[in-house]
Parts: structure tokens; sequence; C-alpha cells
């Protein structure tokens, strides 16, 4: 927690924003200094207003969390980004004076934290003197150095007064479809720094008496590619607050300052109290380790970055200690992460711990009193100068989401093992999908106009599978837990692109005995557009998430795209023509449908840059499944026969993983044969055992491999990484392997481009600059 | 707070739970007294004595010994992986996916992980074959120790007595 110290005295003399007296900074940090020393929010001990009235404690909670998603269902409407008005990736949220969260509405509630950032950021560097804050003011931020998760995402902030003082803020924000970045769309690469990552705005002043400034608007609007969906975007933002802002004064002329006053202190403890117990009731005392990587395959000739520099595979790794202690808290540690780079995938740490509360709401906290007092509940340590807390400005955060997931996942594995050693098995999940493929590009569109587009398909991919049942198909992304993958006849009206077909993707969920659920795959053929480009971002060479207690992870990701298709001639022809179920990527179903001349490419490389697209042409979007529980020869069979009817399996894995013995009647449906699958089963076991090796004799020989250096240069560049920022990873890392004193792992000895590794500079030092820091580093 | 039977207990092991029963179970407050339900009804899948204190998996779990009182890590058909504390995954079978064949054995090609990039290890029972674990990590990655209970104070959490060996 950073405690600034008060600055200058140009800010006492500007203290008129709190009856207090006291400066927004001298608040923040008294209750800082009361909740460290008391271990009670703010210092609150006892809940007085929760217990001598509960009733009116309640009333006033009901009203502003049914008023928050109202404001969002109502200010959605105004929207005409499918991003915003199909998927809901917008999300309001109400904040004490501090910049604490009350409450929040449904949607992004990520955004709970970077928005609070946001608000101390300004708190902590003396907004109030200088740009001033007042009633009818309106803040613009998406930066990431202050928190934001990337700079598509748009916060609005507005702050709250009564009878002149501020009582409080309210932000909403809004997931817009382009801003400006070199590369189109929300999450583009192609840059590899802040400076080509898009417009950044830092708490910028950009309204007064409830208008938004004439020259931020012909500022922003010319910076981004799409600039009627930024306008209505924006109007969504201002109306969902200036509602919100409406309700706040509308429950203190109801229940009294006072009563607010109280309330929306005592609701944070009330938070704080509510993870605690749920801790205690749901959890397991004690240590769980975990561990996520995803790959960042940039040496490939496909993707095009304007620096030398960037052009090395490297991959994202992310341990992760949790401890559960006996009071009730948690401490998650990530002691030993790689660090940050020259794409678009860093993370600051606010994206990093408040994206957290978006699946404990799915598992741990499944409560709408979601708030700030989760974060007091939790101790989070992101080591200084990896991926997820950068130690240098020029970072870029386009896609931060690509790392944030995939160390995600492993959260869910972490805390399902207390769950499932509990009995509560219900609450067991695998981990999340990676949620991509993102389909990207821009150019001009088949309206004529300067257009980007981001496909948010990626909202309905497989969720993991529980202990007890199998994970939903098509069904959700981590991110936002109301996924829905859009209608195609709103998707074509945003993008030059018709669907050839929309299926679900085969043999893509983690096998188990509760499979994850699977993703889908739509085929999208350019239509109508004059110059397009378009590019893949997803993972490919490595699954971020993994099975649990013997389930397997999902498949991974691949790329199809097909140039100089012919498709035009054989729609004239008649001929067949690929309609979008590429059900066994082996045997390359669409290139049966095409032209001689086809240029096709069919491989592992998910992330790519720009590249042109023409009319004709075909990109196949495939949504990821999620992770597998338990070894899949417990599966019952007739799942196995239900999963292979339903297309969601070949039979080839229903023999080798599964273990069935299976046939198929002259209908075509597969039916198992019982007897001869348990005996089948029993010998798989016995190959297995044949098979393996006991693991303290496999160390031998990967030993071996470790003091060869035997392995590619993107898994040395990692742990060389990780090495080279914790000291204490290395010597865990040569524990383990019992690896002689002398030996080390350099970077230097890759003969990979090393830049930022030893030369860097933070945000922190520029003059006047006072970051809030929230987590141990 | 909701209370379940042994029953209904039973059938959420076995995944055989009515839809209705599983929903109050989600959406309620946890009942505490599951852990006892359930010890119960993963001591009767399992053929031998030893007290099941705590499941790591559908087939691994920590149990008391009956004449030491020791706490071992255990398999369902008997395989004991020795003290509690010690990862179990040491002394387990290894099966280290490292190529383009051995992937495609699980995976139609394309869809499995580049293995100069990532490696599938699964853990096998020595005894039985059961597959306890899956993990996919890159080569040289140190086997992961995934859980050290605090087994006293999970106890006092449960208002129950520790077993001696903890
Ligand atoms: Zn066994």
């Amino acid at each position: 927690m950073t405690i600034q110290q008060t600055l200058v005295s140009e800010e006492t003399k500007s203290a008129k924003l709190l009856r207090s007296g006291l400066t927004l900074n001298e608040h923040r940090n008294m209750i800082l200094q009361r909740t460290t020393s008391s271990g009670f929010y703010d210092g609150l001990e006892t809940l007085d207003f929760k217990e001598t009235d509960p009733i009116g404690y309640e009333r006033i909670f009901s009203k502003l969390r049914a008023g928050l998603v109202n404001s969002r269902e109502v200010a959605k409407k105004i929207a005409a980004s499918p991003i915003v008005e199909q998927e809901g990736e917008l999300c309001f949220t109400l904040y004490n004076v501090a910049g604490d969260c009350i409450a929040t509405s449904t949607g992004i509630i990520i955004h709970v934290g970077t928005m609070g950032a946001a608000i101390k950021y300004m708190i902590q560097n003396n907004w109030e003197s200088n740009p001033g804050i007042n009633p009818g003011d309106m803040f613009t931020n998406n930066d990431c150095q202050i928190g934001n998760v990337h700079p598509c995402d748009i916060a609005t902030i507005v702050p709250i007064f009564h009878a002149g003082s501020l009582i409080g803020w309210v932000g909403g924000v809004t997931h817009v479809i382009d801003v400006g970045a070199v590369g189109p769309g929300s999450m583009s690469n192609g840059q590899i720094q802040r400076f080509g990552d898009g417009v950044q705005i830092t708490c910028r002043k950009t309204g007064i008496n409830d208008t938004p400034l004439r020259d931020w608007l012909h500022e922003s609007q010319r910076n981004v590619r799409t600039p009627k969906y930024w306008i209505l975007d924006e109007k969504t933002r201002i109306a969902g607050c200036h509602m919100i802002r409406d309700l706040v004064e509308e429950t203190v002329r109801e229940e009294g300052i006072e009563a607010y006053e109280k309330f929306a202190t005592e609701v944070i403890e009330d938070g704080r109290r509510g993870l605690t117990s749920r801790i205690k009731a749901m959890t397991i005392p004690g240590k769980i380790r975990t561990v996520a990587f995803v790959d960042v395959p940039y040496a490939h000739e496909d993707v095009v970055v304007p620096s030398p520099f960037a052009k090395i595979d490297t991959i994202m790794h992310a341990p992760c200690e949790i401890t559960v202690k006996p009071d009730a808290t948690w401490r998650l540690d990530f002691e030993g992460c790689s660090r940050w780079g020259w794409h678009t995938y860093n993370a600051n740490p606010v994206a990093f711990t408040s994206g957290i509360w978006v699946m404990m709401t799915q598992s741990l906290v499944p409560t709408e009193r979601i708030n700030d007092g989760a974060r007091y509940a939790t101790e989070f340590r992101l080591p200084k100068g990896t991926w997820t807390n950068p130690d240098d400005r020029r970072t870029a955060h386009a896609d931060a989401w690509h790392f944030l997931v995939s160390s995600w996942s492993s959260l869910w594995r972490g805390v399902s093992r207390t769950y499932f050693g509990r009995g509560y098995l219900e609450e067991v999940n695998a981990g999340n999908s990676n949620p991509c493929n993102w389909l990207q590009g821009g150019g001009i569109n088949q309206e004529g106009e300067i257009h980007a587009v981001n496909s948010f398909e990626t909202a309905a991919c497989g969720t993991g599978a529980c202990a007890v049942k199998d994970g939903l198909n098509h069904a959700a992304a981590i991110w936002n837990p109301e996924g829905d993958m859009g209608d195609i006849e709103i998707w074509e009206l945003a993008e030059p692109l018709l669907y050839m077909g929309r299926t679900i993707k085969t043999n893509t969920g983690g096998y188990g005995k509760y499979r994850g659920g699977l993703g889908f795959e739509t085929l999208r053929m350019v239509w109508g557009s004059a110059d397009w480009t378009m590019f893949f971002m997803g993972n490919g060479y490595m699954n971020s998430d993994w099975g649990l207690m013997g389930g397997y992870p999902a498949a991974t990701g691949y790329r199809f795209e097909a140039h100089n298709t012919g498709l035009q001639d054989r729609i004239g022809e008649g001929k067949s023509l690929p309609l979008g179920k590429d059900r066994d990527p082996g045997e390359c179903e669409f290139e049966k449908h095409l032209g001689p001349d086809a240029r096709v490419k069919r491989d592992k490389q998910c992330i790519t840059t720009e590249a042109i697209f023409e009319n004709g042409d075909l990109y196949l979007n495939y949504l990821r499944g999620g992770p597998g529980f338990g070894d899949p020869l417990d599966r019952e069979t007739a799942a196995i026969a239900d999963d292979l009817n339903q297309n969601f399996l070949l039979p080839e894995f229903a023999q080798k993983v599964y273990g069935v013995v299976i046939t198929q009647n002259k209908a075509g449906e597969w039916s198992v044969d019982e007897k001869k699958t348990m005996a089948r089963r029993l010998e798989i076991r016995k190959e297995r055992i044949a098979r393996g090796t006991l693991t303290q004799q496999w160390m031998e020989s990967e030993r071996q491999k470790i003091i060869d250096k035997d392995a590619s240069v993107q898994v040395q560049q990692m742990f060389a990484s990780s090495f080279y920022l914790s000291a204490r990873f290395l010597s865990e890392f040569k524990q383990f392997w019992d690896l002689p004193e002398g030996w080390d792992l350099k970077e230097e000895e890759l003969g990979i481009p090393m830049f930022g590794a030893k030369h860097h500079m933070d945000l922190s030092e520029l003059p006047d600059v006072h970051p809030v820091i929230m987590t141990e580093q | 707070m909701s209370t379940y039977t042994k029953k209904q207990v039973s059938d959420l092991v076995k995944g055989d739970l009515d839809w209705d029963t599983l929903h109050r179970m989600l959406s309620m407050p946890k009942d505490k007294g599951r852990y006892s339900h359930y010890m119960s009804v993963l001591q009767d899948q399992v053929s031998w004595k030893d007290k099941i204190i705590l499941p790591l998996g559908p087939h691994l779990f920590l149990a008391e010994t009956s004449v030491e009182k020791k706490i071992v890590t255990k398999c369902s058909c008997g395989h004991e992986y020795g003290d509690y504390k010690k990862n179990w995954k040491l002394n387990a079978l290894v099966y280290v996916r490292d190529s383009v064949e051995k992937m495609e054995e699980v995976y139609p090609r394309l869809m499995a992980p580049d293995t100069g990039w990532q490696v599938y290890r699964e853990y096998y029972c020595p005894s039985c074959g059961v597959m306890h674990d899956v993990e996919a990590p890159t080569p040289w990655y140190p086997v992961i120790h995934d859980f050290q209970p605090d087994l006293k104070t999970f106890f006092d959490w449960l208002d129950l007595p520790a077993p001696a060996g903890v």
C-alpha cells in the first residue's frame, strides 16, 4: 500500500472538497493507516450501522446494487458496438471518497479495481488542486500504467457531491472496438511498445457541467478508427454514470448523508469479512502451488513488428504459491514470474489483482456483495520487473488477457483442490479455457468506411469440467461471466465477413471423467470489403490450461487461413463449398472445396500480425474448449457414446484415451460395448504401468538434459528470465534437480536480443508522478 | 444453512445427484457437516481399513494408518506413496509426452502442444495404473507439489479432533 506523504503546501490550501477539511489524500491515508494498524477496514472493529439498523443497511445496499445493474442495462442500449450491446462488455461501479468500491453492476467486473486505481491516482497526485474536482466534472482514463487492463477499456469517472462536499465517485467502462493502435482492433498485435498501443488518456478532465469538452471530442474521435462506435460508447458511459449519480443523490435524500457515508465505509469491512468467512467455510488452510504458461511465438515470419529485438520466441511463466492462513485470510505470491516483454501481453498489477475477483465471484464469493473489502482480505505479491508488474514505462498492454487468462487458469485448479478436499465437489472447476481466438483486423469495410473489428465470439468458449459434471459447451469466458457468442446476423453487419458455418468444435474439450466444455468454430469469408486485413491472436504451441486430478488440458489452437480460394468461381459453377466444419484438422477438409491455386496456411502459428485478405478469402475462427477432470478411463460409457453421436469426440480418441470398444450401426449411430470396454480399460492401465518410469528415475534423465542445456531457446529464455528476477526460484530449481553449485543459466548465453532485461526506466521516474501501489512487490 | 444426508453426498460423489439438490448446494451457504458424510462415503469405496482424512483426487487420499497412526498418501487400490508431507508424485510412475508421435496418441494433429514448448507428464499408480494427474509444463520444469494442507488448523476449522499423526 503506498501512503503518499502530504505533498506540497498547495494541497492544504485547496482542501475544501471534504466536510472534514482534510485533503483527499490525507483522508485516504488515514483510512489506510487505520486499516493497517487494526486489521479492519478503516479500523471498524464493529459494524455499528449494520448491527443496529440491519434493515436500513440492507435497504441502502439493495437500492444501490439494483440501481447499478439497472443503469448498466439501460445504458447498454445506447451503444451501437456489438461488443457492448451484444456481449455486455461494460460495467458501472460506485466508490466511496477514498476510491474504494462499495458496489458494482454486473458485467466486466475486473474494472472494480481498475477504475478504483484511477480514482486513487487522482487522489494521490493532487488532482483536487489541479485540474480541480467539481460537481459536473467528468474524467476519462484508459492508462495501462495506472492499472487499466488494456487501452481499449475506456473509463468515464464522475465525482458525486452533496451540499458542496465530495461524497463519492461513479465509474463506467466500456470495451471500445478500436483505440488507434498500430494494429486495428481492440486487442491488437503489431505494436510492441506503449507508443503504438493506441491513444492513452491519463485521468484527463474531459467534461465540465455534465458536458464533454469540445477539444476532447475532436481530438479523441480522430485518434481512433471507429468514431461512430466511440461516440456512442462514450454516451453510454456518461448516461450510466449520471443515472447512478442521481441514484446516490436520491438515496442520500431518503436515508440522510450520515447513514450513506457510514454505509459507504462499513460495507467494505463487511466485504472483507465476507471473504474470510467464505475462505474458512469452503477451503483448507495450507500451501498450494501451481503454475501456468503461454506461448509468445514472435520469431515466425507472419509476425511483423517494427523492432528487431522483439523478433524472438518467449514463454510467459506464472508460478503461484497460495497460502491459506489460519486466520482465513490468504496470500497469493507470484515469485518466479518471467519478465515483461516486447509484445502487447504485459499487465499492470491492478489488472491482475482486480481480475482475480472476476473468477472468485464465480466460486469463492458468488454474491452481489463483491467490493473492495475482498482485496483488503488478500495479500498479493507481484514482483517488480515481471510481466505483471513491469519496471519500464514503455510496455504495451493491448492484449494483457493473453497472459492474464492463462495465469488465472492455474488458480482455479489451486482453490479447487481445497473444495474437493472438503467435499464441495459442486464448486470444483478444472480451470478456464484460454478464451481465444481473437479475430481482428480492419481497413475499409462493406459500407466504404474506415473500420476495425474484434469479434467477441470468444465470450463463449468451453468452460472447465467440474468434479460432478462436464464443462459447458461454447458457454463463457473468464473475463465476463455473462458470456454470449453474439448473433451471426449482428456480426455480419459489423464485419465484412460472411459466415460459411458456425458449429461446435469437435474434440476440443479436455478429456476426463468429466470432460471440459467444447469450443466452437466459425468459418468466415471476406465479402464486400475494399481494403482489408486480419490477423490471429491466441495460444497455439502451448496450452494455458491444464486438466485437474487426472483430466487432460483442452486441445490447443491452430490456424487456418486461405487466400486466392477460387470460391467466387465455385459459387458460380455450383460446386461444393467449405461450410465451416473442420472436424479433424489433420484431414484438411476445407482444402477439398477450394480452387487449384488456393494458398492455405494451416499450422500452429496462432499469433500473427496484419495480413491482406481479399474478398473470397477464408479465416477460421476457432474458439477454445475447457480442461477436463479425473482419469478419462472413469468416464461413463453412455456419456462417451453421447459425445460420439453429437460429434463432440473423434472415434480414434474415444478408443485411445477413453478406452471404449465401439461400433457404428448403419444409421451412423455409435454404441459402446460395456464388457469389452471394461477389459480394454484394464489393459490400458497395464499399458500405462508398462510405459511409465518411476518419477525419481525419470528425474535423473531430465536432470542430465538440464546440465546439458538441452531445451529450446524459448524454454531456456523463460527460465533465464525468471532466474534473473528471482534468486529464490533459481535456488529452488537447483535444489529440486540437485544441480551442481556452479550451475546457472543466463540469457546472455542464448544469443538472442535482451532489450529491457538490464536497462529499463519506470513510470515513477517521471517528474511529479506518484504511482498507486496496492500490492507487495 | 442447508444440511444433506449421507445418501445425497454419496450421489454427489457418484455424479448422480439431482439438479435441484446440486443447485441448492451451489447457491446456499456451505454445510460444515459435509466433510463427515464425505469421509464416510469415501471410506465405503475402498477395501482397506486405514482412515481417510482428506482426498487429493478421485483415487488419491491422505489416510491415517490403523496401526502406527501415521498419515500417508494412498491410492484407492491400496498403493502407498509414503508420508503425506512428501510429494506423492515422486513415488508414482511418470510418462512424458515429449514428441509429436506421443502427443498424437491423445490429440489430433495440430491440436496438441509443440513439444519444443510444452510436454504432458502423466502420473500413474504403479500398482493399478490409474492416472492421478496430468501436468502440462515446459521441459525441465520441477515436479509440482500441488498441495500441502495445514491439517492441524483444518481440523480446528472443522471443530473436530485432529488425527494423532498431524
Ligand atoms: Zn493404485
